[in-house]
């Protein structure tokens, strides 16, 4: 109905300041719209990024055989054979599940690692650590190693070992030291200290130390295979599949890292639900501006609808040129909306360099095509009482002969 | 010769109990096509309550009601709407035009909610129609900037646009100074003798009326004379 069209846009552009108010309201529910998006969105992100983005996405670790179960037919126990302590399972076929977890789509590294425990020592002072076997090259493929380096190298090689600086200090160690390292197994290396890191996180600056795959492979006895497989994702949100997917080509147990991780994803939740409620609420103040806006429009324009109807406008054409305008609203308004949003959230910083202490807003996550299209809708929607109420309206007495 | 429209024992109440108001009390009238006709009556004698019921924007209490052979008593709104914007064209006395448009686009109105769209014809018509009310120069003015006069005769336009068989005006003139009036009045009278469209004006100024040929008076709701 280009006519009904015509009528609307000229109602519209009649009271120009009364227009340029409802669309500027409109705006700025859509503004608060963005702007939400983006700050929940960016928050998330930021969230997440400090919560997992050190840490593998999805990780598949040996398993250990069962325990053989001695069980009588009545079902009492006769004996339980205990799991060797020493014995670490491992997997046997790394090297050949290796290049076809890395095909996988999203799949950004994968490190094979051969993990344990241990004892540093160095003169008198002994500590309890971790041990982590890193296949040289790869150092940084899941925890940035690298980027968290504040003296000597990540780079690790035959009898180099990398650990934070918290165990540095307590130990009063210095690079290019000479520490041993005994692993649980009972076989110790002589190895010099290369790299000192400071992730940030205590436990692994306290305990952590990194060592060369082949090292650990002395240190444990393995020689060959790995104990787990760290694997990096592009998107973190896609632990899940691609978990199911890896477990499907390798028949390996991929555990992706959202198993575990309930408290944050429900932390998450419960901001997003937060998000929808604040975005519901500028929804339903731009429904409510703009059906008070057109209500208005409506009873003042009584005795113009009494004559269209005289003249021969159906009540379908009347609801047309009322839902227009409301459409025209709700687009104006939208549109001007999503580029003050976007606008207001240029001057912050892009999601890779989100700095504590400022607002992580992220305004790749605006949703603005979503915003626009909802405004547009809920200003439809919006237009339905006042259209059909300027429908009902009774030529007679509102011309008022 | 077939009559334009048929008006039998039209009765028309307001309102119930105490506040009851019969205006109009089994009024009987019948219009040939290319009449020239007033409606007279004092103040409250029911000339706009007949005028928008004749107009299919009002129903009768009770009565009949016919025009070009349709019944227009049981028709639907959507049909009304229809009859209207083809056969029928109003003048009213106050709230004529869309203040929002041009003196054009007021005329072309009744044509182009009808096809959807403003046609170069229609707005070719309009045009002719503006000009033929001596309105040339005031063709694409905002209608809200026209002089009371100026707007009636736009009115009298846009009542012709489709080419309607019957035009109703309620007191087209009960807003105008004399010459105005005698202005309208003279156009009506042109048109009605050169394209034989039928008018029913309705008016309280006896002067008015004499410029009709036939004067119908309404009273106790009822045709009197
Ligand atoms: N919608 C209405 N409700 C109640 N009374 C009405 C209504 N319309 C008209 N009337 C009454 O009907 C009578 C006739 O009114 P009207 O047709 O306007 O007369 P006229 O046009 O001749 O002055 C008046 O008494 C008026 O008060
Ligand atoms: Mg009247």
């Amino acid at each position: 109905m280009l006519y009904a069209l015509k009528i609307a846009t000229r109602y519209l552009t009649a009271s120009k300041a009364q227009t340029a108010l409802l669309v500027l309201g409109v705006a700025v529910g859509v503004f608060i719209f963005i702007f939400m998006s983006a700050l929940i969105g960016g928050l998330a992100e930021f969230i997440l990024s400090r919560t997992v983005g050190d840490i593998s996405h999805v990780t598949i670790t040996a398993e250990d055989g069962d325990p053989a179960i001695l069980i009588r037919p009545d079902g009492q126990v006769l004996s339980v054979i205990e799991r060797g302590r020493s014995r670490t399972a491992t997997l046997a076929e790394a090297a050949t599940f290796i290049p076809l977890i890395e095909t996988v789509p999203g799949v950004v590294a994968v490190s094979p690692q051969i993990t344990g425990a241990g004892f540093l020592t160095r003169g008198a002072q002994v500590a309890q650590v971790s041990v982590s076997g890193l296949e040289p090259g790869r150092e940084s493929a899941i925890l940035d190693l690298d980027g968290y380096i504040t003296q000597g190298s990540a780079r690790l090689g035959s009898g180099l070992i990398v650990l934070g600086e918290t165990l540095a200090d307590d130990m009063s160690l210095r690079l290019g030291q000479t520490l041993r390292l005994q692993a649980s197994t009972g076989s110790s290396a002589v190895l010099t200290l290369s790299g000192i890191y400071d992730t940030g996180n205590g436990m692994i600056d306290a305990s952590r130390v990194y060592v060369s795959l082949s090292t650990a492979r002395t240190l444990f006895g393995l020689p060959q295979g790995v104990t787990r497989i760290e694997i990096k994702l592009a998107d973190l949100n896609a632990a899940d599949a691609t978990a199911l997917r890896i477990r499907a080509l390798t028949g390996l147990d991929a555990v992706p890292w959202t198993d575990g991780a309930e408290q944050l994803m429900e932390a998450l939740n419960a901001q997003a639900q937060t998000g929808y409620f604040l975005k519901s609420f500028a929804l339903i103040t731009i429904v409510i501006g703009v059906a008070s806006a057109l209500l208005l429009s409506t009873y003042r324009r009584r005795p113009e609808i009494g004559i269209m109807r005289a003249m021969g406008a159906g009540r379908g054409f009347v609801i047309f040129v009322f839902v227009t305008q409301g459409a025209l609203v709700g687009l104006m308004g939208g549109l001007s909306g999503a580029a003050l949003g976007y606008l207001a959230l240029l001057p912050f910083p892009s999601r890779d360099a989100f700095e504590a202490g400022t607002l992580p807003m992220d305004i790749t996550q605006g949703s603005y095509g979503l915003a626009i299209t909802l405004t547009v809708i809920g200003a439809i929607l919006a237009s339905i009482l006042p259209a059909r109420a300027a429908a009902r309206v009774d030529p007679v007495t509102a011309i008022g002969q | 010769m077939t009559a334009l429209l048929e008006v039998s024992d039209l009765f028309k109440t307001f309102g119930t109990g105490e506040a009851e108001t019969r205006v109009l009390r089994g009024l009987s009238l019948t219009l040939q096509p290319g009449e020239l006709a007033a409606l007279l009556g004092p103040s409250g004698s029911g000339k706009s309550t007949f005028l928008t019921i004749l107009g299919t924007l009002m129903k009768p209490t009770s009565g009949g009601y016919a025009m070009l052979g349709q019944d227009l008593v049981a028709a639907d709104d959507r049909a009304l709407t229809e009859f209207r914007n083809r056969h029928i064209g109003f003048v009213f006395q106050f709230h004529n035009l869309l203040p929002d448009f041009t003196a054009l686009e007021n005329v072309v109105f009744p044509t182009a909610v009808r096809e959807g769209r403003e046609t170069t014809a229609a707005r070719a018509r309009g045009r002719e129609l503006l000009t033929r009310m001596g309105l040339e120069a005031r063709i694409d003015f905002p209608s809200a900037n026209l002089s009371g006069g100026q707007k009636q005769r736009v009115a009298v336009a846009r009542a012709l646009m489709n080419r309607p068989e019957l035009v109703l005006a309620d007191e087209p003139t009960g807003n105008l100074d004399r010459a105005s009036a005698m202005q309208v009045m003279d156009l009506i009278a042109e048109i009605n003798r050169d394209e034989g469209t039928t008018f029913l004006i309705s008016t309280h100024d006896e002067k008015i009326a004499g410029l009709c040929r036939r004067q119908i008076v309404v009273g106790d709701g009822v045709v009197t004379g």
